[in-house]
């Protein structure tokens, strides 16, 4: 167990350093006139020459991708023009726009993606599992015909789509609900949740799809096995097998799919948090993408990066702890 | 559709006049009800895309034509007339604000969509094969970095990589190409894992161990004994990708940072309508609908490609079998 999570660990450090210098060569290599694009595109030639001086970019490229690497485990000295500033570990940078420090940016962002994933994923999770149970329980009848259109329907629409339409519905029309913001829990937890809740009902909707459609395959294939059909020999009544011994064989992929997703989604559900006005790491890279500000940009990928593959390893492990078939090696 | 499936076909119901593969696929794929009429109205759409410039002619108008005396100035934009300015000229109503034609503007727009979703979708799947073919039949140290660089793909979120890559490319590059390179580049992950582990499957099979002997080449295997067995999960995958890549072409445009005006995008559109609902309600609606009917109708058809190509479902379909219930199919 021990090797086997230190050899994970030993790769996703690899990957992640193979990614940080991919980054650096398409964002900070490719695009040539990085001084330009930091000082925006109205300066002029001696103000692009400073800003070249304060952020070094005469130094050969690898001694410059050394620096960066240097901030992300040691941190390292900015400076400023009039003075020089230090970025603690992991630096990731400082914003062209705003002169701020990327990593400080991203924690500042990371509790309000955090609320929506949390109480989005708690939404799927509920809707999706108990979708896949009824229709794997009903199975050949109409309710499942109905599910699984319905599950269809779900993969099929663009979580904007179905974001715009319930703020058109509940917001608009019906005014049951107040135009969605996001208060922080701190300040209002009540007022946080009710801002949330239509953020967190289009995301659970949408998610669902998947995890209907994965219960429900894995417990039609649990219920296809011999073991299932010795206890129906036994008299074990339906409720019992699709709730003590289907389902069992579900869990194993749902807490897998779950941590992947959870993963992807700290990276920002950027469509949800710019349809909603939701200010977490999506639409803060959306932002940066507009007004192209490079440190920002890398900065997010890298933390989505490092997100996604800590809950691959997670994923594989708790895959292996879920069902003791599997073999860690 | 795979000559090795049609040999197994043929050689497990002698009884049934040999079908080519295309032809028993087109059985297995009629077979499915809906399928079939997911099939009709994807068939429909992509007419529509294909003939574009003749229907709008029909129509008599022109998709970027400004009709500023169809809005009302005073009300804010409003088009004039009722749903959205539906009249005889008007198919489909007026655009607000600028009162260009929807029905030419949603006409042109299905070419965006559709374009852009199977250029990447194509793209996507060429890489996954090549890389894949490469990581199965190439040395060990091969194998490694393509699987190295395989983790680093799975790490980045499409979308997140998307918006980012995007930031960079200059305005001038042409959008529709541009985010169907960045897609197609970024997605082919997932194809390249399903091709490198049947390939390694294959590989150790009696008829390629013949063909290694008899003296042939590594890509002339690759091509002639290969491809045709990976051809039916290959397909099936492709099936599926192609509605996912509508769907995050319209996400990137309605984001503001994929297809620019004044080429017309479903997406795009929806970005618009976010702030015309309560005064002009169809131009929400009609391209949310016909997103929502496109996806959804690409991805029963892929369901129906999987069915048709999965061996096992043949006896459910009762086609190809060469059991009694043929006759009846």
């Amino acid at each position: 167990m021990t090797g086997f999570l230190l050899r994970r660990l030993g790769g996703a450090a690899l990957v992640l350093l193979a990614l940080t210098a991919l980054l650096y060569a398409i964002f900070y290599v490719a695009p040539g006139d990085v001084a330009q694009i930091a000082c925006g595109p109205r300066c002029s030639p001696a103000q692009v020459a400073q800003v070249t001086e304060q952020l070094r970019l005469d130094d050969p490229v690898y001694v410059q991708y050394a620096h960066f690497l240097q901030g992300i485990v040691a941190g390292r000295d900015f400076s400023t023009g009039t003075g020089t500033e230090h970025c603690a570990m992991p630096c990731l940078g400082v914003s062209y726009q705003s002169d701020q420090q990327v990593t400080q940016l991203i924690l500042a962002k990371l509790p309000v993606t955090g609320s929506l994933v949390i109480g989005a994923f708690a939404g799927w999770l509920l809707l999706g599992v108990g979708t896949g149970v009824l229709s794997a329980w009903r199975r050949g009848r109409l309710t499942e015909r109905v599910l699984t259109w319905l599950t269809l329907a779900g993969s099929a629409t663009p979580v904007f789509v179905i974001g715009l339409l319930l703020i058109i519905v509940f917001c608009s029309t019906l005014q049951w609900l107040p135009a969605p913001s996001y208060v922080p829990f701190t300040e209002n937890p009540e007022q946080w949740a009710w801002g949330l809740l239509l953020p967190w009902t289009s995301l659970a909707l949408i998610e669902s799809a998947k995890y209907a459609r994965l219960t429900r395959s894995a417990m039609l294939e649990t219920l296809a096995e011999d073991h299932v059909r010795t206890f129906r020999a036994y008299g074990v009544g339906e409720r019992a097998i699709i709730g003590r011994h289907a389902l069992r064989g579900a869990v194993a992929p749902v807490i897998a799919l779950s941590a992947l997703d959870f993963g992807s989604m700290f990276g920002g559900a950027v469509l949800t948090e710019s349809l909603f006005g939701i200010p977490g790491i999506g639409r803060e890279l959306v932002h940066a993408v507009k007004v192209v500000d490079l440190p920002v940009v890398v900065g997010m990928v890298l933390v989505t990066g490092f997100f996604v593959v800590l809950a691959n390893a997670v994923a594989d492990l708790l895959y292996a702890l879920a069902d003791r078939r599997v073999v860690l090696s | 559709m795979s000559e090795a499936l049609l040999v197994q076909e043929a050689g497990a119901a002698p009884a049934v006049a040999p079908a080519s593969g295309a032809r028993l696929f087109l059985r297995r794929l009629r077979a499915q009800r809906a399928a079939s009429a997911a099939a009709l109205v994807v068939l429909l759409l992509v007419l529509v895309a294909l003939a574009a410039p003749l229907l709008t002619a029909l129509a008599g108008q022109d998709p970027n034509a400004y009709h500023p005396d169809l809005v009302d100035s005073a009300a804010g934009g409003v088009p004039i007339g009722s749903f959205g300015g539906i009249s005889g000229e008007h198919w489909l109503g007026v655009e607000p604000g600028t009162g260009r034609d929807l029905f030419a503007r949603i006409v042109y727009g299905a070419r965006v969509s559709l374009g852009v979703a199977l250029v990447a979708t194509v793209l996507q799947i060429a890489l996954g094969l090549v890389i894949g073919l490469a990581a199965a039949l190439g040395s060990r140290g091969v194998d490694q970095v393509l699987g190295r660089i395989t983790d680093i793909n799975v790490a980045l979120p499409v979308m997140v990589i998307a918006l980012a890559l995007l930031a960079i490319v200059p305005e001038s590059f042409p959008r529709p190409v541009l985010i169907a390179l960045v897609i197609g580049g970024i997605g082919w992950s997932g194809t390249s894992k399903i091709v490198r582990a049947q390939a390694l499957a294959l590989k150790s099979l009696d008829f390629v161990a013949a063909a290694r002997l008899s003296g042939r080449g590594k890509w002339s295997i690759a091509r002639r004994e290969l491809l045709p067995s990976l051809a039916a999960p290959v397909i099936t995958y492709a099936a599926l990708a192609f509605p996912t890549n509508i769907i995050v072409e319209a996400a990137l445009s309605f984001l503001g940072v994929g297809i620019k005006p004044p080429t017309p995008s479903w997406g795009q559109m929806l970005t618009e309508a976010d702030t015309w609902y309560q005064a002009a309600p169809t131009y929400l609606l009609i391209p949310a609908g016909l997103l929502f009917v496109t996806v959804l109708a690409l991805t029963v058809l892929g369901e129906g490609v999987r069915t048709a190509l999965d061996p096992r479902a043949a006896s459910r379909l009762g086609v190809g079998t060469g059991t009694a219930k043929e006759g009846a199919a």
